[in-house]
This record gives C-alpha cells, structure tokens and sequence, in this order.
C-alpha cells in the first residue's frame, strides 16, 4: 500500500477528465492523475502510483530504477500488482 | 556480501561506505532513525547495516501505517463492518491486523462483508454498483495515503454518492516525530526522512526538527543507495555541527510538496485533538477525521461506533519498536510465538514493519544473526 510504483501513460481515459489509462508492469489499468493537474502529462510520461492515484511525475530511468528495487522485493510487490489487477476505477 | 552480489552500483555503494567510515570521529557513536517503513525494508532487504561502520545505527521508526493502528480502532471497524446494511472496505495490507476481537479476515470469515479494495476509488465504484447499501472505506495511511481518500471523498460529494463514507485513521508523520524527540528512552542524531510522504507534505514541515530540536533531517529515496547517501549526509551535518533539512531524493519529491493534495486533504478533514497509536498511546493532534463541511462521508458519524479501548497484548513490544527503542529480535515473542502467519503484534503484519522486514530478510545476514544471538 506505501509501495510508489511505477506506471507509463498511455493516454487519457473517457470515464472521466481526472482518469487517465496507464501501463505497470504490463498490466493497463485507469488511475487517477488530478493530483498532478499542473504537471502536463502526455503518453509516456512515467508516474509513481500509489492507490490508484499518481502522486509524483518521474523521469524514465527513475522508473526503471524503481522497478527494479520493486522486483526484488517479492511477495510485496506481486501483492500490489495482484491488488491492482482487481482494480477498475472509474 | 548479498548487497554487492544484487546492486547495480555495487563500486557506488563501497565508495559510500568508506566516506561513511572515515566521517565517523573515533570513539563515538551515531544512531539515526529512517522514519518510513519503507526504508526499513530496504535495509533489511539489501542488509545495508552490514555496510555501516560499528559507529553508525539505525533504528526504524513508527513509518509503518498498518503498525500503528491500535487494536480498539480495528475492533470498532468490525463492528461497523457487521451491520447487514454495511461493505466494509480496506486495502489488503490491513486484512490481517489483529484487534482485540480478531482481524478483518476473521471477521470476513464470519460473515461480515469486508472488501478488499485496491484504491478508495474502488470502494466508491462498489457504492455506486450498491446502491442500497452503506459502503464504508477504511482510511489508514500517513500522508502518503491521505491525499487519495480526500480525492475520492471530493469525488463523491460531486456525484452525490450518498452511500459512501469513510473510517478515517489517516494519521500524521510530524506529531509521530514529535512524540519521538519528546520520549526521553532515545538519544537520536538526526533523522532520515520519508520520501513518499514527503511528496506530499514538502520538506518546510521538518524545518522545527532542525532548528528547536538541533537534529539533521535527509529526505531519502527508497533504494540502497539512495539510504548510504542519506546517511553520509547526515553524518556531514554532524561532522560540520550542522543541522538542516535536506532532500537526497529531489528527483521525486518536490521542495514545496503537492499542493492539490494538501488542498484536498484541507478540505476534506481536520485535525483530531488527540488520537491513539499502537505502543505510543495517544498522542495530540496526531490524526485527522472529516471535517464539518464532509460529515456526510464520516462514518464515525453515520454509524454508532463503540470507541474501543484496547491494551495491548502483554507479550507484545511493538510500542518499544516502534519508538526505535528495541530492535525487532529483541522482542521476547519474535520469531516465536510472534510470526507473519500468526502475528502477535502489528510490526509483523505489514512488510514495512520492522519485525515483519527482519523476520523476511534481516535473519538471513549472518552479521544480524550473530548480533541477535548475543542480545
Ligand atoms: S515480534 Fe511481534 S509482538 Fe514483538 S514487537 Fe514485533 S510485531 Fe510486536
């Protein structure tokens, strides 16, 4: 749940103008990206995700970084992208 | 040398640990405490205090949202989750927190209809999908966590969900570090701060701890390296009789936070006058609830909620490691009578807390082992 993980934009979403669809780990799910309104995301931009919401715009080779550290935690992070499949905000 | 073998940066990484070396002055001692749960993990994980000099300590502190909730606060979650009319919804990480009456699961498992939910915006999905029943979210988290409860309550009130409400438990990092610099068992030399949290909160909260209280605070990034280089500043700062806030990990958390969030969280709930942390007790304006405008989304209010108050297992010294004060295995029950699948306590709950972090991975450094053989 305090895990930050890294997610790409693909694009907005329709449901609604604070949504926007995003790639973690392959899984594409709607996150929420009002948090970061001044930011000017655009499709591939990177975000760190936290409960369904991007808090922080982060460069491509930080994500990766991320990610990386990510995987070697294991069970945590396969919790996080179990829960996150179960996700389907709108 | 796990460290070395796993790390992308493994010549980074010893360079650091030798400036980390030769800043310490002989004969003397330096412990600082990583806020967040997060970083205990990492530490844990990449055994980074086997790269420390002797000098040099790291205690973990109370970062670890699912850690702190007390036992009463889970039992009166239950006792709204049993009403027939109420979905009680939580992220995964809670499901297991022992109350005094047992967990969510064992809740579940008896009936009562307990979610687990991804984001609070899934639990509003499932109120809008339920209409004729009261969908209620459990709020916990630090300020990480915060802002997306606020957002989705906002979003609520704009659609008019008239079912949804939340159990707010969201909890506050500064008043925690206060409780810590006030306790009179910890000498600490300074602090390395949350990165997430500090996303949102900005680096300008943590000014008093350097300033009234004359303690170092690095804000650090999450990985290895990114914790060596945090200590290395920190020590800096002793070495030099300095004390600021620093941000090792600007590339991620912005000096002024994020103001939507704090906007967000402003509006949508206030300060609590005091709250209840596992082992700490309560500490003043610790925690938030809904606030006037939003007390259609306060289940506290919708709901009759007995306010449980629960002491905490004898045997249990989550408090004490909580405060930093013992390390996870000098607990009398860790690792025994206390385990991830039976956890007595909250540390060994969540993979940030710091028992649950050791038990994973801290055991398997042979340094560790030794050191947790002699205490
Ligand atoms: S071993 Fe269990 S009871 Fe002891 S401090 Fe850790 S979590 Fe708490």
């Amino acid at each position: 749940m305090c895990l930050g993980i890294p997610g790409e934009l693909v694009g907005p979403a329709e449901e609604h103008a604070d949504l926007a669809v995003v790639d973690i780990s392959g899984v594409r799910r709607r996150i929420n990206v009002a948090l970061l309104a001044g930011e000017d995301l655009k499709p591939g931009d990177w975000v760190l995700v936290h409960v369904g919401f991007a808090l922080s715009k982060i460069s491509e080779s930080e994500a990766k970084a991320v990610l990386d550290m990510l995987l070697g935690t294991g069970q945590a992070y396969d919790d996080e992208i179990d829960a996150l499949k179960g996700s389907d905000i709108t | 040398m796990r460290f070395v073998d796993e790390y992308r940066d493994a010549a980074a990484a010893r360079a650091l640990a030798a400036r980390i070396a030769s800043r310490c002055e002989p004969g003397r001692e330096y412990k600082f405490m990583e806020v967040c749960g997060g970083h205990t993990h990492t530490i844990y994980k990449h055994g980074l205090e086997d790269h420390l000099p002797p000098a040099v300590t790291l205690v973990h502190g109370p970062g670890c949202p699912v850690c702190v909730i007390p036992m009463g606060r889970v039992d009166d979650a239950i006792h709204i989750a049993r009403r027939p009319d109420v979905i009680m919804t939580s992220f995964g990480d809670m499901m297991r927190v022992p109350g005094g009456e047992g967990s969510f699961l064992d809740a579940k498992a008896e009936g009562a209809d307990i979610r687990m939910v991804y984001s609070p915006l899934d639990a509003l999905k499932i109120a809008r999908e339920n209409p004729d029943r009261n969908v209620v979210f459990m709020g916990i988290g630090f300020e990480t966590t915060t802002p997306s409860t606020a957002m989705t309550v906002l979003r609520a009130a704009e659609e008019g969900v008239g079912n949804f409400s939340v159990f707010c438990n969201h909890v506050l990092i500064i008043p925690a570090i206060k409780a810590i610099l006030d306790s009179p068992d910890l000498r600490l030399d300074g602090f390395v701060g949350p990165g997430h949290v500090s996303a949102v909160i900005g680096c300008e909260p943590y000014r008093f701890i350097a300033e009234e209280h004359g303690k170092p605070l690095v804000v650090a990034g999450f990985e290895p390296l990114d914790i060596l280089q945090s200590v290395d500043m920190l020590l800096a700062q002793v070495g030099e009789g300095r004390s600021v806030v620093e941000n090792q990990y600007a590339r991620v958390v912005p000096w002024e936070g994020n103001r939507i969030a704090l906007e967000a969280i402003g509006k949508v709930m206030r300060v609590r006058p005091h709250f209840e942390w596992r082992g700490l007790g309560f500490i003043s304006h610790s925690a938030l609830e809904m606030s006037d405008e939003y007390a259609a989304f306060d289940a506290e209010r919708i709901f009759d909620v007995p306010g449980a108050r629960i002491a905490d297992p004898k045997s249990c010294q989550c408090g004490e490691v909580l405060k930093g004060v013992l390390k996870p295995w000098e607990c009398k029950v860790f690792g025994t009578a206390c385990t991830p699948e039976t956890p007595i306590g909250t540390c060994m709950v969540s993979s940030e807390g710091a028992c649950a972090a050791y038990y994973n991975f801290g055991r398997f450094s042979r340094e560790r082992v030794r050191e947790a053989t002699r205490a």
